[in-house]
Parts: structure tokens; sequence; C-alpha cells
């Protein structure tokens, strides 16, 4: 039963960062429909700076602020730089511009900062609740990270339901000829929508990076459960980011406890093709996908 | 939008032409009649992880090794050869390695390779390197499949095979923590595996509660160590690299869990292991989670700055490589370096690839030098160093105790203590038997 | 009546176009493999077997419009196929080739399948997983499959017709080549047949191509199936040429890599597959030495390469947006029409 409870709040520790980088891809997703794979680079890199900032002035948290200040940043300088000149242009090219990116970034911070990890501070304590005698896998900085996780989410649901800018946004996600008309400045609300997705990744650098430390690669396979968890809830759903991600953190804490690690990368492939085969658009999707 | 112009495609053709014309214009110059080898100069080629996941630590190797190869040639080479290394990045994926090593035979001409590193890697291009007879010096992995003479007799082990150090790792926890429950956290492959073996061989299979294996790539152990923990294992025994290492001992730290630990060499080094655990120690050093762990070492501490080849490498590190840290990885390529430069003045002056080979069956066993044991190296057996000596990590440091033991990898093989005195390194160049 | 014929004429001079072009590449790889040493042949076969794969997934991709970043995983399929027939059953090479089309054309259809009932991302998402998932049956069923270290073939033999020192890697370009060959016939028929078209017609508007009679899923599925099979037969190529089956060598990186390759190539176009596999096998080593004409810090030196792979996707993307083959037919359009008003503009 403790192993049972262990996994159980392991997998949502672990799904929440999942949570974090989906909630990133879907934000880019709705901006302008495209995946973009880039994030794990741009989240790894500020995650390096607040790790300089971090060593250089002794502060986590002001290590943490400049983090969201650079993502922030560097999403806005992302989209018009690169991604404004490919949006419109064949769906892959994106792709393969966010791919470029993703390896240029790498190279970069292996340049910077070097190709061996290096430690990242936790914004909590990592010793385990003490539940009648032992510790438990869950210590008080995954509650910070659930709590932030969830906190985003609501955040993005209030924005997007519940303010002009939000509806904007989403107006010109998905109509931008007719919100053009309407006096939406489309181009505006993509950058916009770039910004906010590279802050939410790089708080979700800033979370998982104490659990995987920071170096050029170590990111690799938060962005490929991230993005796992974002189809299998809906790559336009907030909710179903959240969603996919802690789902997809039970089933691979329940699999590598119980059946051995080396299944869990086969678990989220069947777990995937589950789901998809039941909603092609995702546990929340919210439109019929088009059948013929 | 298809083929839909026979010019253009007329013209793509013409440009597939000129690209494999540029092909063959980059062929080769003259190839001299030993390759690799000249009057002034030996050229060795290498297969490294330099990026990608497998290059964190690893990547320091071969850096190393050009350094104590630029200080051997500072003062002037080996028979007034100086020593190249070109090493090329593989990534860690077994396709690239054989393209790699195939440019470095074919196009690059290099006399032999050196640490190719890496097992799933290496074993892809022992064939090509045994059937055109180029030497294959100190492959960079424990693997006891390097050990073998007879059928690969250009290839040779370096370091001691991973189930040399499992049985020795092995023999120390049935001595001192007889009757003790046993956990295992080992990588699944080749070196996690061979570890296991070994400690098998030693340790009865009662005691062994839980063995939890991890992949290489995956970030989330916490599920492995909460097994051996609920097993009540109190001895944890892992044969991990330094990543999960750490990453094993932060989930421990969370599950206040606090076995005695036991680290295979491959997974201790206290200055990279430190440095991943630093903010986690609130004040106290880096290495406090892996302070009192068990381990082995086949080189003396890098923190033992009084053994003379730790103070000579640290003056070349300080000289050739200062923007390396200073650690395990930086002294295994400047010993594997130590030990080639050794091979090629036995060797001698008319150098030729059959002559290395030769030198190494019939000297390589008294090779000695930086290591603490002989190499098993004959004609027939190719494993590296025959054993490894018991430490520990006290006061973030390792600090080996007992004498060095040697061992062969078979299960009935006895361990034996060693006790000739390590020689000195030389005022320069090499000392050879 | 006269419409049939016109067909079958057409259908006829679309095979001997194939045939001739075939012949033409067949003559182009021939004279490169006598021309080049050994490593440029090592090279050559890399690229062919590269090409085998690339214009399978240029098809599905660039006529069928359905992304894939699994197809690193297929090929494993095959070259695990090869590896295990060669080295533990004895088979000779064509069979064990063609068993391997044969399991790959299998696994498509089950993935094909699936696949079309997914679009866009979603799609992307599933063959990413199947990259990522499939590689762990090796970690799984290890006595099999050899775990984390994979297999090792031996290479094969050249016949002893071509003498005793014929090189191994010209061998080896010339059963890659062969392979590749093949794999350009039978495309380029495909993409010009009626099958060609209603991949096309479902590309662009799956209604109305139901709406003229066409099996949507069917089509979907069988572009998949036959890129599935070219991937399969790439794959068995490179057990053949490296040696090897290993998950390493199967990594997300080699999905994504072929993907990128096709785009920078040109997608939906077999030349611009060619000029894919030439920047697979070339790029690589191109980088490395550039990185290594500067004098920099190991640090630094070591990420060069990846650095400027990175910097060439993007700025490709960028001015060619059409990939090289478009660049390269946007070039020869403007020539053309200075010398007269037939070319045809570039592809969007």
């Amino acid at each position: 039963m403790t192993r049972f409870i262990d996994l159980t709040l392991n997998g949502i520790s672990t799904g929440a960062v999942y949570a974090a980088v989906a909630l990133a891809l879907v934000l880019t997703w709705r901006a302008t429909r495209i995946v973009n794979f880039a994030q794990g680079g741009m989240l790894m890199i500020t995650t390096f700076i607040a790790s300089s900032v971090i060593s250089t002035s002794g502060s986590y948290w002001l290590g943490f602020a400049v983090a969201l200040v650079c993502g922030l940043v560097l999403g806005a300088v992302v989209e018009r730089a690169l991604m404004r000149r490919v949006e419109s242009g064949a769906p892959l090219n994106a792709v393969i511009v966010a791919l470029g990116l993703l390896i240029l970034l790498q190279a970069l911070a292996g340049m910077i900062w070097g190709n061996t990890p290096r430690s990242f501070p936790p914004a909590f304590s990592i010793r385990g609740y003490d539940v009648g005698g032992t510790h438990v896998l869950f210590a008080p900085n995954d509650t910070f990270t659930v709590l932030v996780v969830i906190g985003v989410a609501a955040g993005l649901a209030a924005l997007f339901r519940g303010t002009t800018i939000g509806l904007k946004m989403r107006a010109a996600a998905f109509q931008p000829e007719v919100a053009r008309m309407l006096g939406v400045r489309v181009g505006r609300m993509f950058t916009l929508g770039w910004a906010l997705a590279a802050l939410v990744g790089s708080l979700a650098g800033l979370l998982v990076a104490p659990a995987v430390f920071v170096g050029p690669n170590q990111f690799d396979p938060i962005l490929i459960f991230g993005f796992t968890a974002a189809v299998l809830g809906g790559l336009d759903s907030p909710v179903g980011a959240v969603v996919g991600g802690v789902a997809l953190g039970l089933v691979l804490s329940y699999v590598s406890g119980y059946e051995g690690a080396s299944l869990v990368t086969l678990a989220a492939l069947v777990i995937l093709i589950a789901v998809l085969m039941i909603r092609p658009g995702g546990l929340f999707s919210s439109t019929q996908e088009r059948r013929v | 939008m298809i083929l839909s112009s026979y010019k253009a495609r007329a013209a793509g053709i013409a440009g597939v032409i000129v690209v494999a014309i540029g092909i063959a214009g980059c062929g080769s110059s003259s190839s001299s009649s030993a390759p690799g080898v000249s009057a002034t100069s030996i050229t060795f080629g290498s297969h490294q992880p330099l990026t990608g996941p497998a290059a964190p630590g690893y990547s320091e190797i071969a850096p190393a090794s050009q350094a104590f190869f630029d200080y051997l040639n500072a003062q002037g080479g080996i028979y007034g050869r100086k020593i190249h290394l070109t090493y090329k990045d593989d990534a860690y994926n077994p396709a690239q390695t054989v393209n790699v090593v195939h440019e470095l035979v074919l196009q690059d001409k290099v006399f032999g390779i050196f640490e190719g590193l890496g097992t799933p890697t290496h074993t892809k291009v022992v064939g090509f390197l045994n059937s055109s007879k180029v030497p294959d010096m100190s492959v960079a992995s424990g693997c006891p499949c390097w050990d073998n003479g007879t059928s690969q007799p250009y290839t040779y082990g370096w370091q001691p095979n991973y189930t040399i150090e499992g049985k020795i790792l092995g023999q120390y926890i049935k001595q001192h923590f007889a009757g003790k429950k046993i956990g295992v956290f080992y990588q699944d492959d080749d070196f996690g595996n061979g570890g296991l073996t070994g400690i098998k061989d030693e340790v009865p299979a009662s005691q062994i509660v839980s063995a939890q294996a991890y992949q290489p790539g995956g970030t989330n152990v916490a599920p492995q160590i909460s097994a051996i923990k609920a097993a009540g294992a109190q001895v944890l025994v892992d044969f991990t690299v330094p990543i999960y290492t750490a990453l094993g001992q932060l989930a421990s730290f969370t599950l206040g869990y606090t076995p005695q630990l036991v680290v295979s060499n491959v997974g201790i080094d206290p200055t990279t292991v430190g440095g991943l655990l630093k903010t986690f120690s609130k004040g106290k050093a880096g290495t406090a989670l892996i302070e009192g762990a068990i381990t082995d070492g086949y080189l003396p501490s890098t923190a033992d700055l009084s053994n003379p080849w730790v103070a000579l490498f640290k003056k070349i590190h300080d000289r050739y490589d200062a923007s390396a840290p200073f650690d395990g990885n930086v002294e295994y390529g400047m010993a594997d370096a130590y030990t080639l430069a050794q091979a090629l003045q036995v060797a001698g002056k008319n150098l030729t690839r059959q002559g290395l080979i030769n030198a190494v069956n019939t000297t390589g066993s008294k090779l000695l030098g930086p290591g603490l044991v002989p190499f098993r190296y004959s004609k027939s057996n190719h494993g590296g160093y025959g054993g490894t000596e018991i430490g520990q990590v006290r006061n973030g440091q390792i600090v080996l105790f007992g004498g060095p033991l040697v061992t062969d990898p078979t299960s009935s093989g006895p361990i034996t203590p060693y006790t000739t005195a390590q020689p000195a390194p030389p005022a320069s160049g090499v000392s050879v038997p | 009546m006269n419409t049939v014929l016109a067909r079958i004429q057409g259908s006829h001079n679309t095979l001997a176009r194939s045939l001739g072009l075939v012949v033409f590449a067949g003559a182009v790889l021939f004279i490169a493999s006598e021309a080049l040493g050994a490593y440029n042949e090592l090279q050559l076969a890399n690229g062919a077997y590269y090409f085998a794969v690339l214009a399978g997934l240029t098809v599905l991709t660039g006529l069928s419009g359905q992304i894939s970043l699994g197809h690193g995983a297929l090929m494993a399929v095959g070259a695990y196929t090869v590896a295990l027939l060669i080295g533990n059953e004895q088979w000779p090479l064509v069979p064990a080739l063609l068993a391997a089309v044969a399991l790959t054309t299998l696994v498509g259809i089950a993935v094909g399948a699936a696949a079309t009932r997914l679009r866009g991302p979603y799609l992307a998402g599933a063959t990413l997983a199947f990259a990522i998932g499939l590689p762990a049956l090796a970690d799984k069923y290890t006595g099999t499959f050899g775990g984390e270290n994979g297999l090792v073939v031996n290479p094969p033999t050249p016949p002893s017709w071509l003498g005793a020192n014929f090189p191994l890697e010209r061998w080896e370009a010339w059963i890659a080549g062969l392979g590749a060959l093949v794999v350009l016939f039978v495309m380029n028929n495909l993409v010009r047949s009626g099958v060609g078209r209603s991949f096309r017609a479902v590309r662009d508007d799956e209604i109305a191509a139901s709406l003229c009679g066409l099996r949507v899923a069917r089509v979907q599925t069988l572009a998949f199936v036959l890129s599935a099979a070219c991937a399969g037969l790439g794959g068995g190529l490179l057990t053949v040429v490296l040696q090897l089956a290993s998950p390493g060598a199967f990594q997300l990186e080699l999905s994504l890599s072929l993907l990128t390759a096709i785009v920078l190539g040109g997608l939906g176009s077999l030349l611009g597959a060619v000029w894919g596999a030439a920047v697979l096998v070339l790029l690589p080593s191109w980088t490395n030495d550039i990185a290594h004409s500067f004098s920099l810090s190991t640090g630094v030196s070591a990420n060069m390469p990846l650095a400027i792979y990175g910097l060439v996707l993007i700025t490709a993307m960028l001015v060619w947006p059409s990939g090289i083959q478009g660049g390269v037919r946007a070039v020869v359009s403007r020539v053309g029409k200075r010398r007269g008003p037939r070319a045809k503009g570039a592809a969007p």
C-alpha cells in the first residue's frame, strides 16, 4: 500500500511538470497552429540563465523572476524574428524551423555553459512529508509545483474566457481574417501567445530542473512527455493539458514501479494510441474531428 | 509540384553529379606504407560522445588524453614523433560510430583507434578494425567483450571489466555486510548487468532483496529507489553513471532512506556527483549525500595530490586542459594516454601496426604506471586492469584502503592481493620495463 | 476507346521514362562508385539507403499529406529483421531484405490504419510515441534483440567473380544502390499513376475526394504502407551497410532528421529525396570540418557542428520554403523564362 501511495504521489508530481510543458505547447498551438518543438530548448536556456543568476546573486527568487522575464522576451523574439516568416507557409516548414532552433539552442548552451549538467536548487525542501514515521515520495517542493501548475491553468482559463485580450487571442488564432476585419491586431496576438507560452515553458523548466539537473539535453524527455501529454489531452485545451500531464505521469509511474523502467516509453505509446483511437482529437477536444 | 519540369529534373540530376564528383574530389592524398606514421608524427583516431545525452563527463576524456600527448610532445614525443589524437563526435549513436571510424581509417588514414568510447558504439566497429588489421587500443568501456585476443587480435580493453569490479565490490559486501539485505540499482545495459553478475558471483542470492534497473535517458528513478526501500534493503549498491547516482540519492533523500551506499568506480567521481548535488546540501559539502559510500578505484584518488601521478596529471591539466574540472574523467584520459605512449615506446623506432600489437602482447602486463594494479594483457588475453582497490568517500574525497586486489572475470577466479609498489612517474617521457 | 489507348500509351511512357531514369541513375551510381575512395563509397551506400527511406516518406508527407515522426522506428523493424535473419538463421541477403519489407509492410498496415483516424499534430504525437516506444522492445526482449547493445552482423561478401581485392565498401554501395534504384523505379511510376493522383486528391480535399468515389482511409493507409515498406528496405540496407541493428541507431533524432531531410530537399519530390539523402550524409562531415577549421576551445568546437546544422535548417526554410529542389526549380524556371514562355513557375 505504501508503495502504491508513493507511486501515485510520484506520478502526480512528475505529471504536473509534463502538464506545465503541455500548457506551453497548447498556448503556441492555440495562438499560431504551430507545435513548438523548440520549447524544450527555450526553457533550457531560461533555466540556465536562472542558474547563473542564482549562483552569482545567491537569491533563488531573483533567478526565478529573471528566468520568467527572459522566457517572455524569448518567446516574443522567436515569434517575431523567425516564426512570423513561416506561419503562413506549409505547416511542416514551421516544424523544421522549430527543430532547427531546438538544435541551435542546445549547441549554444553547450558552448556557453558546457555539456556537463549542473545542480539547480529547489524552491522548497525536497524532503518527503513525514506520514506516520515514514517519508512519502512527495515533498513541499512538489506541493509548490502542483499548486503553480494548477494556478497557471486556472489563470489561462480565466484569460481566455473572461478577458477581452483572451477573446482577441482566440479570435486571431481561429479566424485570423475575420479577426483582422474586426480590428484585432492579429500579429500582436500571435506574439503575445508565444510570449505567454514561453513564460509558462520557463516556469516548467524552473519547476523540473532540481529533479533532472540543468544541461543542454537534460530537458529532452520532459519535452517529449510534455508533447505526449498535450496530444493526450487535446492541443486546444489547457484543462486537457493538465489532465493529460497528470494521467501520463501516473501511468508512467505505475508502469515504472510495477513493471520496470524499460517499459515506460512503450507504456506512453500504448496509452496515447488507446486514447487517440477513441478520441482522435485528444481527451478534451472541443470540436469533433472532421470525419469522412 | 511533383517532378513537374523536365528541366528541373535535369538540373537536379546535374546537381547530384556535381555533389558526387565533389565527394570524389575530397579523397585523401598520398598514403604512406605505414598509415598514420611519419618521421615526426603518429596519428590516432577516436570516437567520442562530444554532444548529446552521453556527453556529460565523457566528453572530457579525449581532450585530457590530448593534453597528456601535448605534454609528451613538448618533450619530443616518442622517438621524435609527436602523437596526435583526432577524435570525432559520434553522439553515442552506433551508426555514426561506424561512419566516423571508417572516415578515420579510410580517409584520415590514422595509425590506429584509441580510447573509442562505449559498448553499444564500439562493438559495431571491432569487426571492421580487426579485419583491416588496425590497432584498436584501450577501448573506453569495461565490457568483457574486448578481452578476446584470439578472435579480436587488434582490440584491447583498458579499464577493469565490470564483472571484475563487481566481484571485488561483492566480496567486500560479503565480508563486511554479512547477513544484511542488499538492493542493487543498475543501468540496464552491459555495464549494469556486468556489475550485477559480479555481485551475484560473491553475494548469496538470498541476501539480494531487490535489483532495479533504470533506462539511461529517463530521468524519473524514484519508482526504482522506492522499490528498493520497500524491499527493506540496508545496503544500496549502485552500478550507475554519475547523473543517476545523483538522481538516486535525491530520491533516497526525499524518502528519508539512508542505506549504506556502495557505488562502482564509474558512478562515484566526487567532483561530478558533488557538483550535481551541490544545491541540495544546504551549506554542507556537495558530496554530503554520498559521504561514507563504499567504492573502488584502479587509479589513485584525484584528491590525493601527494601521489606523484596525480600531481603530474594535475600539473599537465593546469597547463594544457585547464578549462575542464580536474576529475576522474580527466585522470582517466591522461592515464590511458600514458599507457598508449608506453606501448609505442616498447614497439620501437620502426613502428608498424603489428609491432604495436606484439609490444602489448609481450610486455603489456609489465606496463606499470598510474594504475594501482597490473594489466591482464597477453597474446590471448586482451582485458585491461586486472583488479581494483576498495575505497570510501570520506570528507568528500575517495580514500582507498586495504591494498589493491586482482582477479579474473570468471565466477570461480580467486581474488588475491597485489603487493607490488606503484612506481613513480619518470622525470620526463614515459618509463617502460 | 481513344482515351483508353492514350492511357495505356501514357502508362507505357511513364514506365519507359522511369526505366530510363533508373538506368541513368544507375550509371551515375556505378561511375561514382568506381571513381570514389573506400570511405566515399560507404557514404554513397549511406546515401542510397537514406534515399530509399526518404522516397517513401516524401510520398507519404508530400503527396498524401500525412506527417510521420516514426519512420526511424520502421527502419529499426527492417534492420532487426535483416540482422536476425542473416545473423541467426543464415538467410541469404535478398530473401532477408524481402522479409524486412514484408514485415514492415505488416507493421505499416497496423500503424497506417490507426494513422488514418488522426490529423496533424495528433498524428505527429502518435508516430513520435511509436518512435520512442518501439525501441523499448529491444530492452525488454534482450535475449532476442541484444538489449542496449543490439546486434552485430557479418559484412556481406563480394562474389568471387569480382576478384579477391574487390573493396567491401563498393560492394555495399552496389547493394544499397540497387535497393535505391528499385525504390526509385517503383515510386516514380507510382506518383504518376492513378494511385499518385488519388494521394494528391485526398491531400488537397478529403471531402471532394470521397465525393469522387475515393475511399479516403484506404488511400491514406496505402500511402503509409508504401512508405513503411520503403523504410523497412532502407533499414534492412542500413544493417547490410553498417553491420548493426541497435537501439542507439534508431533514436528519435533519426526520425526527426528524416522528416527534416525531405522538407529540406523539397517535399513530395523524388529528386528532393535525393537532395535530402545527400544532406543527411554530407552535412555532418562538412559541419565537422568547418568546426575544426577554426581553432576553438574544445567545448565550443564540439558543439559547433550542431549549431551549424540548426542554423542551416532555419535559414534554409526562410530562404527556400520549398526546399532545395524548389530552389533549383525556381532558378531553372527563371533561366527558362528568359529563353521561352513554356517553363512553369516554382512549386508553392
